[in-house]
């Protein structure tokens, strides 16, 4: 299993980063892919200059979707949200480094869907408003 | 180390050209996702590229020789199936898309008629989303209402339930015959005689369990009885609904259109006589052939053959399972008591992960609800993973199973 579960994401998934809800929250967003049940809640903290001062999030799932989550988020500190923003499905895919079919794409991307939601609304699965 | 069996596997699976791949160079492929759809002998395919080659045309009304061979071919499958479960009469076989669409059949055409506000839908939790949704919708419309009998925390239906909810309120009891992830199989005959009891009549969801045992709907003394090709070795797209003629007669249509009808005024329509009352337009005509052809297949093996190798196969992997520490299977523990399908859970592991690992490894299970999110949920599941068998299952494929699992917890236990 040297290519899907590769030692980085089995990593992650093993010791997720930033797993820990943070309070008070000025992002605050939770959904599942009622698919395969996999679960992500994201807390975000912004400075005043909109900009990610502190990052938090519990979940349960596969270890894709964890994995991403972990990946993912310990990244946004730092980040304004036009960065954000311009965060997409190549950006998650490059990060995890795997090839994934189209049923385990869901599973790497809820990660990315839920700060997409959670920042700006936008509730479609990240790719498919290009399609 | 393993057990005997009555069939000659080998030669079955020479006739499962698709058996005979591998999933990445050196690593053949295990199916064991027949309770999703099974894989389809030579005998089905060739049925139907034979109709598509020879006599593709258009049945019942074509006076020209195709059309006459076509339909000859369509309603011949029809009379066959009919002998498979015992039915009274052809008649009572009516042709669906699968068990789903015979489902939704009984639900607009006869529950809509039959039944008034008030009265109860006896189901269970158990069962599949097509046998959940259907009644829900119905309910949604109609003021009728939809209970659920429970299932124990050994994964069988409560019995004891069941009696005390089965009341003169009851107008359909509606239950799946073998469920597609615990495994358990209903007393269907005891439940039948209940609900009839009290006046109610019994659906009965077959598609688990016509494909692998014996079934007579006579002798079960159901009023419905679904099921759908794809899982027993025919296509998809096909599926049936029996039903007592008596009760078929007095129902009305579900569609209307073409084939259905004896005649036509623009003043009104007089129904066609049974089945094809309920078979309005074009229907899948390559597709009954197919079915045909399934039946023919399993007919020639015996079911009663095909039953005792899959106890016998489901036998070995529930010991087999038991040998893996943190694994837990779903539903009742003994092989006679069940269908030919295990599913489990394994520690934290998610069976996405289980499925993704196996799948490295050659083998096809399944991960997820199932479409029986209710009952993974009344269990605190969001999902489980499943390994299903069928004729062609060998003993091996269930050792290669319990080793991919021996490899998923090296690679994904915390």
């Amino acid at each position: 299993m040297d290519d899907l579960y590769r030692e980085m994401i089995l990593d992650h998934y093993r010791n997720p980063q930033k797993k820990q809800l943070v309070s008070p929250a000025d992002i605050d967003y939770a959904e599942d892919n009622p698919l395969c049940g996999d679960f992500i809640h994201l807390t975000i903290q912004l400075d005043e200059n909109k900009v990610v001062k502190d990052v938090g999030w519990e979940g349960n799932g596969c270890a894709i979707s964890q994995a991403s989550a972990s990946m993912l988020y310990e990244t946004l500190i730092g980040k304004t949200l036009d960065e954000i923003r311009s965060i997409g499905k190549d950006d998650i895919l490059e990060m995890l480094g795997v090839p994934l079919g189209p049923v385990r794409l869901k599973c790497a991307l809820l990660s990315l869907k839920v700060l997409k939601a959670g920042a700006y609304g936008l509730h479609a699965w990240p790719g498919e408003e290009d399609e | 180390m393993h057990t005997e069996t009555l069939l000659d596997v080998a030669t079955i699976r020479a006739d499962f050209p698709i058996l005979h791949q591998d999933v990445r160079p050196g690593v053949p492929l295990a199916y064991l996702d027949n309770a999703a759809t099974s894989q389809k002998p030579l005998a089905v395919i060739d049925a139907m590229s034979d109709y598509y080659l020879r006599y593709n045309a258009n049945v019942h009304r074509g006076i020209h020789k195709l059309s006459e061979e076509a339909t000859v071919a369509y309603e011949g499958a029809r009379k066959r199936i009919a002998r498979f479960i015992n039915a009274a009469s052809w008649r009572e076989i009516i042709y669906t898309r699968n068990t789903t669409e015979s489902i939704n059949l009984v639900a607009w055409s006869w529950a809509r008629t039959n039944l008034k506000p008030g009265d109860v839908i006896l189901s269970t939790e158990m069962e599949h989303h097509s046998n959940t949704v259907p009644w829900q919708m119905l309910a949604g419309q109609t003021g009728i209402e939809v209970h659920y009998v429970p299932v124990t925390d050994a994964g069988v239906l409560d019995m004891t339930a069941f009696d005390e909810m089965l009341d003169e309120r009851v107008k359909l009891v509606t239950i799946m015959h073998t469920s597609n992830v615990l495994g358990a199989i209903q007393p269907v005959r005891q439940i039948a005689d209940a609900a009839h009891s009290v006046g109610a009549l019994i659906l009965v969801d077959g598609a688990q369990s016509v494909p692998h045992m014996p079934v007579d709907v006579q002798a079960l003394d159901c009023d419905f009885f679904v099921f759908s090709a794809h899982k027993m070795l025919g296509p998809t797209g096909i599926g049936i609904l029996y039903g007592r003629q008596e009760i078929l007669d007095a129902m009305p249509p579900f569609m209307g259109g073409g084939d259905m009808i004896k005649r036509v005024e623009l003043s009104g329509s007089q129904w066609n006589d049974l089945p094809h009352k309920f078979e309005a337009g074009t229907p899948s005509i390559a597709e009954a052939i197919g079915f045909g052809a399934a039946v023919d297949y399993l007919t020639k093996i015996g079911m009663e053959h095909i039953h005792s190798h899959e106890v016998a196969v489901t036998a070995y992997a529930l010991d087999r399972l038991a040998e893996v520490a943190g694994l837990r299977v779903l539903g009742p523990l003994k092989a006679s008591e069940r269908g030919g399908l295990v599913s489990m859970v394994m520690e934290d592991i998610h069976p996405h992960d289980i499925a993704e690992v196996l799948n490295h490894e050659g083998i096809a299970v399944r991960a997820g609800h199932h479409c029986a999110m209710p009952l993974h949920h009344r269990y605190n599941l969001t999902a489980s993973t499943r390994a299903s068998f069928y004729l062609y299952n060998t003993f091996e494929e269930i050792d290669r199973l319990i080793e991919g699992l021996y490899k998923v917890k090296e690679v994904l236990v915390l």
